[in-house]
């Protein structure tokens, strides 16, 4: 059975049409790379996975593990095993990131029927990860992203997905605004992230990132499509030659 | 449904402690006139300066008109229609008896402290576990119920009673305190407190001592169509240091109850109060039927050089709640703050604040308010910072937050401020946020409920204010603020 199956998804946002007709299968232990130039639906589609209110998918069907995924509420599905890496992580102010982290795991754990994870186990495991994210451990007890640059924001995604250790985790141009060691600390996370169990979909605009992971698979979108699929090699065309070549070679 | 209507559903939440407790109660019948005055004063055996002082402030009251000013609208409260006394029968048993025994107390008022929720703590306390480290006072409607650990503060020199005991046992402090902070026609709901205020907790810490625990007030409004008047008296004399909170509820009707109280703090020469409150007071229905009139005065006099007095409150229930916990900042070098989270839910109306009023050299002042606004709620800052002309080298700091859940509700902020001195530091900052779409979709992304992400919005809104209150109340205030939203999402 396939971790994740979209079948024929339409959806649109203010009754304006964004997805039209994707299709797209990822199995465990795989990882795709979805690009597309801007306005492709890159993030509506993050955002209709993710559940976000104000998406009305129109058409189609999404199979997350098993489960109907667009029957189940935002918390449900991360509960479930996905987890959204944003593109622009939101700030909390005065919560700290240990905290939201705590009660990230504890939910999860809930559903699980498991306790709540005991603060010396929680904490030993919390600062392995910030040190292998090549952060400080002051980070955990400032606001949740608040005051943190780009590079910092993006790294507390990849700590989050590393504690939470999804089924599926979508990342959406988890790449951006970083700069060259902070794309080599990310991608090492995502590396660590790739096994058997887990299917990964990284959703970028560049080639970069993917130098870093090699992506089973990569399809491109445009206009609400996914155009065309391939391997790697498939992401190293579109840098070699632009957009343009492959979309008229599709069309 | 948009996640902007899901707030607003958020926002429907049953009152938790809406019970009345079925025990023999005596009620003087509704009205008042100087009569009614004098049957209360006579009923706590007060000698003749209590009901002398009691009877001028009510002419006071009589000649004065009820304020208008503030950013609420209720109806017209018939002062004649209220019963100004009542308190559960077993009232003098319990005096006789004093309260190492709790036996002697009706069965049915400890379940209802259970009821309440008081925390484990406390209710250690009331079920006469040892070793539980708050000293509570517990007003039932207007008499005092029972105070706890009197003989382990007595040891340290600190006295902390019901105030009719203080008046029958120390009335030299009575006589010499009382009315000093807040005179007895200071405001409308001030004077008519003064006349017939029933019960309340006095505090007295005696010069160099810190107290050794917190104290702490529970007061309950249980009986119909009274009103709730106490008063409370803190004295902490050269050096002293005192920390004390108080809790309130009351039970679901559908009449509005009046609830005036007066609270009036003294800090002597380097002596230090910290007052918090918890109040949750029977807010009213989702139609904004009944609920408590809250308008209450509070007022700390730093008399004293060096003193300190800090007034943290977390607000969330009450129909309509009027209140200003202030500072005069009298000794040089004194210091005053204000903490606050207010939180308005359906039709609740908050106009509060705080004054800071410095008159000694290099008094400082620090104003934290947090409002928090859903339903219909319409939540007011109001703020005054003076600072008088011998006030030399006089700061404060106000930092005044809202925070929006939905959009049919309003929050406001009335800071004003007049400065004598030339030398005075001002300094105001006020910032109005909604919880965003993109906080709730986030933290739901993490696998949190769409209540436990609102919880912990809010709770990160109200960090400044909850690092203030003690410890072991924190998670009561977090808890109350969960409870209060609950409903306002999904």
């Amino acid at each position: 059975m396939a971790l994740l199956e979209i079948k024929n998804l339409h959806a649109e946002i203010e009754g304006q049409e964004i997805l039209k007709g994707i299709n797209l299968t990822v199995n465990a232990g795989e990882v795709h790379a979805i690009m597309g130039p801007n306005g492709s639906g890159k993030s509506t589609l993050c955002h209709v996975l993710g559940g976000r209110d104000g998406y009305e998918v129109t058409k189609g069907t999404i199979t997350f593990d098993g489960h109907d995924l667009l029957e189940m509420e935002t918390e449900e599905r991360a509960i479930a095993g996905m987890l959204l890496g944003f593109q622009h992580p939101v700030e909390i102010p005065g919560v700290k990131n240990i905290y939201l982290l705590k009660e990230a795991l504890n939910a999860k754990r809930e559903a699980q029927g498991l306790d709540e994870v005991d603060t010396f186990t929680f904490m030993k495991q919390v600062r392995e990860l910030v040190a292998s994210m090549d952060m400080d451990d002051a980070f955990l007890h400032r606001g949740v992203n608040a005051g943190f640059s780009g590079g910092e924001k993006k790294r507390n995604e990849i700590l989050q997905m590393l504690l939470l250790e999804p089924k599926l985790a979508l990342l959406d141009e988890t790449d951006s605004g970083l700069d060259i060691d902070a794309l080599k600390v990310v991608s090492e996370g995502i590396n660590r992230m790739r096994g058997a169990e887990r299917g990964i979909i990284l959703v970028t605009h560049y080639q970069r990132l993917l130098n870093y992971v090699e992506p089973d698979f990569v399809h491109v979108l445009y206009k609400g499509k996914i155009i065309k699929s391939g391997d790697k090699s498939l992401a190293h065309r579109l840098e070699a030659e632009g957009y343009q070549e492959i979309l008229e070679e599709a069309s | 449904m948009t996640e902007t209507q899901e707030l607003e559903q958020l926002v429907k939440r049953e009152y938790k402690y809406g019970f009345t407790t079925d025990i023999e109660q005596e009620i003087i019948p509704p009205g008042l006139d100087e009569d009614v005055v004098r049957m209360i004063s006579a009923k706590k055996n007060e000698p003749e300066f209590m009901l002398d002082w009691r009877l001028s402030a009510f002419r006071h009251w009589q000649t004065m008109t009820e304020p208008e000013w503030a950013h609420v609208h209720y109806p017209k409260i018939d002062y004649q229609a209220l019963s100004y006394y009542a308190a559960p029968k077993s009232q003098e048993e319990l005096d006789a008896d004093a309260p190492e025994s709790l036996d002697d107390v009706d069965p049915k008022l400890l379940e209802t402290y259970e009821k309440l929720g008081i925390p484990l703590h406390e209710r250690a306390v009331l079920a006469g576990v040892k070793g539980a480290n708050v000293a509570v006072d517990a007003v039932f409607d207007s008499v005092s119920v029972t105070t706890t650990f009197k003989d382990k503060l007595a040891e340290a020199g600190v006295i902390f009673c019901s105030f009719s005991e203080a008046v029958e046992n120390h009335p030299e402090l009575i006589k010499q305190y009382l009315g000093t902070v807040v005179p007895k026609g200071d405001n409308y709901f001030a004077a008519l407190n003064s006349a017939v205020f029933s019960d309340g907790s006095f505090v007295y810490v005696p010069k160099g001592v810190k107290c050794p625990m917190e104290l702490s007030t529970y007061f309950r409004i249980n009986a119909k169509n009274t009103g709730q008047f106490e008063r409370t008296l803190i004295i902490a004399e050269e050096g002293a240091s005192v920390s004390y909170l108080e809790g309130c509820t009351a039970p679901q009707r559908d009449e509005n109850q009046l609830h005036a109280a007066v609270v009036e703090l003294v800090a002597l020469d380097d002596a230090e109060i910290k007052y918090s409150t918890v109040q949750n007071w029977y807010p009213g229905d989702e139609e904004g039927k009944g609920g408590i009139f809250n308008f209450v005065t509070k007022r700390g006099d730093a008399r004293g050089d060096r003193s300190k007095i800090t007034w943290t409150q977390v607000e969330a229930g009450s129909a309509i709640t009027w209140k200003y916990p202030s500072c005069i900042l009298r000794g040089d070098d004194s210091v005053g703050e204000f903490y606050s989270v207010a939180v308005g839910n359906n039709y609740q109306q908050i106009d509060s604040g705080t004054k800071m009023i410095h008159l000694g050299k290099r008094t400082r002042s620090t104003i934290v308010s947090k409002g928090i606004s859903a339903g219909q709620a319409e939540n007011a800052y109001r703020g005054l910072v003076h600072i008088g002309k011998t006030a030399s080298h006089a700061r404060n700091f106000t930092q005044c937050d809202s925070l929006l859940i939905g959009d049919q509700c309003g929050a406001h902020t009335f800071p004003y401020v007049e400065a004598k001195n030339s030398t005075a530091q001002v300094e105001h900052e006020a910032t109005t946020s909604k919880v965003s779409d993109d906080q709730m979709f986030y933290l739901r992304s993490r696998g949190l409920s769409e209540e436990d992400a609102m919880n912990m919005v809010v709770s990160g809104f109200c960090k400044d204010v909850f690092n203030e209150l003690p410890m072991e109340f924190a998670v009561e205030a977090q808890a109350l603020l969960a409870v209060s939203l609950e409903g306002s999402v999904g």
